[in-house]
């Protein structure tokens, strides 16, 4: 696999390079793009074509959980991995159907703009920011922890200076180029990261299956000649160690029904994601550019589910009986990160990996298998280098976006909505800045001393983000008469019954519970459907009893629903 | 027409097509990949189980289908309109 010129060059330096490479490129585009108006800071200008938008919503949208843990996850759960695949694609119909057109001819600068103008009330404003803050700061936590993992993995620096590290790129660009500089930088991002993701699926699955195209290669044949089907095969090998087969997975329908509906949901209210639809032009624009974006996101996502099929293959063959003398370097080398773990209940020298727990004597985490894989598969190594810089591109790209978020709600919303509306455009750009500043802070700290709750909660954003924001802002664009009373009513019962549903199931508070006590066999994740129904049904029943909203609003939705006319982003 | 009236139906074709186009996102995923997938996965193409398809492949590719259908068809529809300007 090497040629001569690198052999022995090393991962090491590879990733030194093409890290260094790219980390420069982000700064280079940052320093162009600097914000010099709230305007820009927040919306970037309003100017952003339609293609340039769907590169910064992917690579904005595929965080360090779609490209590092995503395809790890499947690779474990087989079938039901298809939450993931339907949940996270699936919620870019609902946003370019009912959502970014509306909310881009509304033209504001954040989703709580939305929900306090609409809502004609400071009220649902403030309730929009608080759902808005704690929705990304459980999301922002786990990027960073993915940068430190990237890090430690590959450049053999401990996993808090790999944070660090992280955090001052990032305070660079988002603080200096607000969304102006991290939507270029995203545009940059996506290029890295999908190449990246695709290069080692595409090798692999030649290795495989003789078929250069992974999406194609995991329905096909083994190239070894014996007519197998893979995926037949992996069901083989499946059963053999006591597992479910791979293509029937293990949850029951209702759980993967309402974990799909609630990932899908979340998405399209997730307010790093709708602001994105802030920053184009016209009305038309909004539909086309989330399109694009579903487009280049599905690049990956079709890829992910064939990346696991082929890694959990590969690492079934190359561990599963055989001794442990004749592992190969890969598995001793993330044996020192702890994540993969090896305990030799029986002395016998030789590697059981199976269901049953006592006899099971082998540890894998489900992070590290798009970052083994290429190892696994012994690709050379400027591919695994070029997996450690797609891994951080798309970590880091997603806690920028989330930052800016951060930043402008407390500065945009907070401040010069709520407290103080005389503040001058160049105080607020100042305190944009110094929230994104703070927020960065406190996403490191996040990062360096993980709370156990971080991992389990990014998950669980999406339950919050459809528990509160997605029926406030579907009932407001397409129900003219609902009123503030209703909007804040369902948003923050939707919001506390999700926080509530969690916070027992996952860690125990108001008496805990095992899978066997969850409400009607629904998971705390797949829990998000559930609370935006209450939200819902609660909306419009204390919607009845109450006053309608006022003429002006009623006549602001109608306008809305026409596309002509969309000015540019206002205050 | 008046503008108001203009506006109406206007949206009103709007949401006709928001419901045809969401009926086929439900079928896909939520009918074909799970409600009805054990029965799909008797059917086989190459070596995808039809149900397993739907839900790790093929719903993915109706959705990007589905964006650029609406796109089309609301570019369409604003220009009846003289909503395109």
């Amino acid at each position: 696999m090497h040629s001569l010129l690198v052999e022995g060059f090393g991962v090491q330096n590879w990733t030194y390079i093409l890290v260094g490479i790219t980390f420069t490129l982000y700064i280079g585009i940052a320093i162009w793009a600097r914000a010099g108006s709230t305007k820009e800071f927040y919306v970037a200008g309003g100017g952003v074509s339609p293609l340039a938008n769907g590169m910064a919503t992917a690579a904005d949208w595929m965080s360090a959980a779609s490209f590092i843990s995503m395809a790890g996850i499947i690779s474990f759960d087989g079938y039901d991995g298809a939450v993931y695949l339907m949940g996270w694609t699936g919620g870019y119909v609902l946003l370019a159907l009912l959502l970014a057109p509306y909310l881009r001819k509304f033209g504001k600068f954040t989703v709580p703009d939305f929900i306090g103008d609409r809502y004609y009330s400071n009220t649902a404003r403030l309730v929009g920011v608080i759902c808005a803050l704690i929705v990304s700061f459980t999301y922002v936590a786990g990027q960073m922890r993915g940068v430190g993992l990237v890090f430690s993995r590959f450049l053999e620096v401990d996993i808090n200076t790999g944070v660090i590290i992280g955090m001052i790129i990032v305070l660079f660009y988002a603080v200096l180029g607000g969304m102006k500089g991290i939507t270029y930088t995203q545009v940059a991002q996506y290029c890295v990261l999908i190449f990246a993701f695709m290069v080692p699926a595409i090798f692999i699955s030649i290795q495989m299956t003789g078929n250069p195209i992974p999406q194609l290669g995991f329905g096909s044949q083994l190239a070894d000649g014996s007519g197998t089907y893979l995926l037949d095969k992996l069901d083989g090998l499946s059963t053999d160690l006591g597992f479910s087969e791979y293509t029937e997975g293990s949850k029951s329908t209702i759980d993967v029904f309402a974990i799909t509906l609630a990932l899908m949901v979340g998405t399209a209210g997730l307010p790093h994601v709708i602001v994105r639809f802030f920053t184009v032009k016209k009305v038309k624009d909004a539909r086309k550019s989330a399109g694009l974006a579903l487009l280049l996101i599905v690049i990956l996502y079709t890829a992910a589910p064939a990346v696991s099929v082929f890694a959990r293959t590969n690492m079934i063959e190359t561990v599963s009986n055989q001794p442990y003398a004749n592992m190969p370097e890969w598995f001793k080398k993330w044996e020192t990160t702890g994540l993969i773990v090896f305990n030799d209940k029986n002395n016998d020298g030789i590697i059981n990996y199976v269901v049953d727990k006592n006899k099971n004597e082998l540890k894998v985490d489900k992070d590290i298998m798009v970052l083994a894989n290429p190892e696994i598969a012994q690709l050379p190594d400027w591919v695994i280098a070029l997996v450690a810089a797609g891994a951080l591109a798309a970590a880091l790209s997603t806690a920028a976006g989330l930052l800016l978020v951060i930043s402008a709600s407390v500065s945009h919303d907070l401040i010069k909505k709520m407290i103080n509306p005389k503040i001058s455009e160049k105080g607020e750009l100042i305190a944009a800045r110094l929230a994104a500043v703070i927020a960065v802070c406190v996403a490191g700290y996040f990062g360096i001393n993980p709370p156990g709750f971080v991992a389990a909660t990014v998950a669980l954003a999406f339950g919050l983000a459809a528990a509160s924001f997605f029926p406030a802002i579907i009932l407001g664009i397409f129900y003219k008469k609902m009123n503030k009373e209703g909007a804040i009513a369902g948003m923050v019962i939707g919001i506390l019954c999700m926080l509530f549903y969690m916070t027992k199931f996952k860690f125990g508070w108001f008496g805990g519970g095992e899978k066997a006590d969850w409400w009607f066999g629904i998971s705390p994740e797949g829990f998000g459907t559930v609370a935006m129904i209450i939200n819902f049904v609660l909306s419009i029943v204390i919607m009845k009893f109450t006053p309608d909203s006022p003429e002006d609003v009623q006549e602001i939705v109608e306008n809305i629903r026409i596309p002509s006319g969309a000015g540019k982003a206002t205050h | 027409m008046t503008n108001k009236e203009k506006a109406k139906a206007y949206w009103k074709e709007n949401i006709r097509y928001v419901l045809i186009l969401l009926s086929i996102w439900f079928l896909v995923s939520f009918a074909a990949g799970i409600l009805f997938k054990d029965e799909l996965n008797t059917i086989r193409v190459g070596g995808f189980k039809l149900g397993f398809w739907f839900a790790q492949q093929g719903s993915m590719y109706v959705f990007v289908v589905l964006i650029f259908v609406y796109v089309r068809l609301m570019n369409k529809l604003d220009k009846k309109y003289g909503y395109d300007a």
